[in-house]
């Protein structure tokens, strides 16, 4: 994608790099306080693919649905769920934004229609379905957006919700992130396809296929495929390439890639792309910077906000297990 | 009081409470067109149309959670399994997703679901289509366990179960399709974790549920003819379990036997024993047995299926043997 010319689209790029930006800064904290052992459980981070999560959902309205995995803080965060209540999730706290409930992999916010961070991998695939269900029954407008990784492209559940979503049409975008690795396993040694997106042609469902380095190429083409499932037109299957530059998760050392495939990686960090893109559009260096102290420093309230908040209390064990009948 | 047909129960059941909540819809395979594989839903496609009865694709895993998804946005669907059988497909759903929803978000999900079908053993269907299954879904938090005798049962726990918010398993039983019993007129609930005294006694109690009851009232009505009275305690919901009116009942009889259709290990009633002897171990005058289907997969073979599951014979044997 080109660059912005006007000072409209460069103020958007803007927008979308300082979603990105939060989202780095605010995995690189968890990072920290995962090594310092105030994080528990597994801590997917979504370093490198944050063009991704904040391109597809800036393409959406209020009233649509996002259905995420375990790789979910890229993702609520740009939805605009608050770094607050998540990091204080992250720490097992009852402000946190499932008051300790989840953790890591479950961040969930019913006001904000995100609809959870599920941790089987392809089992959210079908609830992503169900919601896009209820949209068409309901008629109410709304497309559920459902990411995934490459690795649930092999599930059972990713098929027949596949096939679900084509035989009745539902409004429904399904966005495969393809990192190139499912935890260690390399894609080429798991899937019989080397593009995931094909496999909409086994469904007779819309196809797409780009890389997800440009965080405004991203929105543009999730943009056609929310805007055809909102027509009423059935489901898109997208492939979006991208690259995670850590493990599987913190504890993941990530030995089964080498370093010349990283530092490859690295030179299309989308955030370094937009950067690039917003200086030569003219934006001066300090701002960015300031921008950046900005963001920092609400990821340190966050942290801050986590560690003083309190724990659940123990009468909570029990709270929820069954919701009440009114 | 209308007789009706434990099938008929359930349809009026559903068909009542979704003329009443355009939320509700039926979902699975052959409800619809075919109307319902056990016919269960016989009629109602031409009475709700499409829409609300959807006839799906041989794809447990995938329309359980189309379910659940649905329900996470306040609809209130009921999806049927043909027979139990094949939810084993579809248990991460059930379990990971259905059955954790609402904790895992801390409240802002609950999941007001009901997954219902034909269950049990029997009719010599052998190993992949003959279980029971009440035991692991007991075991998961986060669901509630329904198993109706009667078709009066079948009717005010499934109302009931429309209407909760909470996922619900509701094992219907398949050979039980076709019995008959009274249903009073009129609308009416039955609440969930309240067991019913089938047949009051003095002399022992039988903790049982749904088709297992076939075989334990003939055997308690024998037994009587012989003086041993025989209380007979039908649980209708395993999870919640009305812990109270067991204890109830074996304080008043001082004995008991647990019978199940399900197997012996892990199994339901290994949970009721503990629940006893813990709570009412002082009025026990004997160690507490079960009768449960024997160690093994269903056979095919009529005689080895028959001998392998509860029966009249093994109850009265095994009652005379505990009132001696």
């Amino acid at each position: 994608m080109s660059q912005p010319k006007t000072k409209k689209e460069t103020e958007d790029l803007l927008e979308l790099y300082r979603q990105m930006l939060l989202i780095r800064r605010f995995e690189e904290a968890s990072a920290k306080a995962y090594s310092m052992g105030k994080i528990g459980g597994f801590c997917h981070l979504y370093i490198g693919q944050e063009a991704v999560g904040v391109g597809a959902i800036s393409a959406l309205e209020e009233k649509d649905y996002i259905v995420s995995t375990y790789r979910d803080h890229g993702h609520a965060l740009a939805r605009g769920l608050e770094p607050k209540s998540l990091m204080a999730e992250l720490y097992g706290k009852k402000t946190g934004i499932v008051s300790g409930n989840g953790g890591s992999m479950h961040f969930f916010d019913k006001k904000k229609h995100f609809m959870g961070g599920h941790g089987i991998v392809g089992g959210h695939i079908s609830l992503a379905a169900g919601i896009a269900y209820a949209s068409k029954y309901r008629e109410d407008g709304a497309v559920t957006l459902c990411f995934f990784g490459e690795g649930a492209a092999n599930i059972g559940s990713f098929h027949e919700g596949m096939n679900l979503a084509a035989i009745w049409k539902l409004p429904l975008v399904m966005i495969c992130e393809n990192n190139h690795y499912a935890m260690g396993t390399p894609e080429y040694r798991a899937l019989s396809v080397k593009d995931v997106s094909v496999r909409a042609a086994a469904y007779d469902i819309a196809r797409d296929h780009i890389e997800g380095d440009e965080v405004r190429k991203v929105r543009e083409h999730v943009k056609v495929a929310v805007e055809r499932a909102r027509r009423g037109e059935g489901p898109t299957l997208m492939e979006i390439s991208t690259y995670r530059f850590r493990g599987h998760s913190m504890s993941d050392p990530a030995k089964y890639r080498t370093k010349e495939e990283l530092d490859k990686y690295k030179q299309g960090d989308p955030l370094i792309k937009a950067e690039k893109d917003l200086l030569s559009a003219g934006w001066a260096q300090e701002e960015l910077t300031k921008m950046d102290e900005t963001i920092l420093k609400t990821v340190e309230d966050s942290v801050d906000f986590a560690e003083k908040s309190e724990e659940p209390p123990l009468g909570w064990l029990y709270k929820h297990v069954y919701a009440e009948n009114v | 009081m209308a007789v009706l047909t434990y099938r008929e129960a359930l349809n009026r059941a559903m068909t009542e409470e979704m003329e009443k909540d355009p939320n509700i819809f039926l979902m699975g395979e052959e409800v619809g067109h075919y109307e319902g594989a056990y016919k269960v839903s016989q009629g109602m496609l031409a009475k709700f149309g499409e829409k609300r009865v959807i006839d799906t694709p041989i794809s447990e895993n995938g329309f359980a959670g189309v379910g659940i998804g649905a329900a996470m946005v306040g609809l209130r669907p009921i999806i049927e399994f043909m027979t139990w059988n094949f939810s084993l497909v579809a248990i991460d759903q059930i379990i990971n997703s259905a059955a954790k929803m609402n904790y895992m978000s801390a409240g802002q999900f609950p999941i007001p679901i009901v997954f219902r079908g034909a269950g049990g053993a029997g009719g010599r269907l052998a190993a992949q289509h003959s279980q029971s299954f009440e035991s692991w879904y007991a075991h998961i938090p986060g669901l509630k366990v329904l198993a109706p005798y009667t078709p009066s049962d079948a009717y005010g726990l499934l109302k009931t179960s429309i209407r909760d918010n909470n996922p619900t398993i509701f094992i219907e039983s398949e050979v039980l399709y076709g019995s008959k019993g009274e249903v009073p007129e009129g609308e009416f609930l039955i609440p969930m974790g309240k067991s019913d005294i089938k047949r009051e006694g003095t002399q022992l109690t039988i903790v049982s549920w749904s088709r297992a009851l076939m075989y334990v009232l003939p055997a308690a009505e024998k037994l009587a003819k012989e003086g041993i009275s025989v209380e007979v305690l039908d649980l209708r919901s395993i999870r919640p379990l009305d812990e109270e009116g067991i204890l109830a009942s074996v304080r008043k009889t001082n004995k008991v036997l647990i019978v199940e259709e399900g197997w012996n290990v892990a199994g339901f009633g290994a949970q009721v024993a503990y629940l006893i002897q813990k709570e009412a171990f002082d009025y026990l005058d004997a160690p507490i047995e079960r009768i449960t289907q024997e160690d093994v997969p269903m056979p095919y073979a009529a005689n080895l299926e028959k001998s392998s599951l509860p029966s009249e014979e093994k109850i009265i044997k095994k009652v005379r043997e505990m009132i001696k």
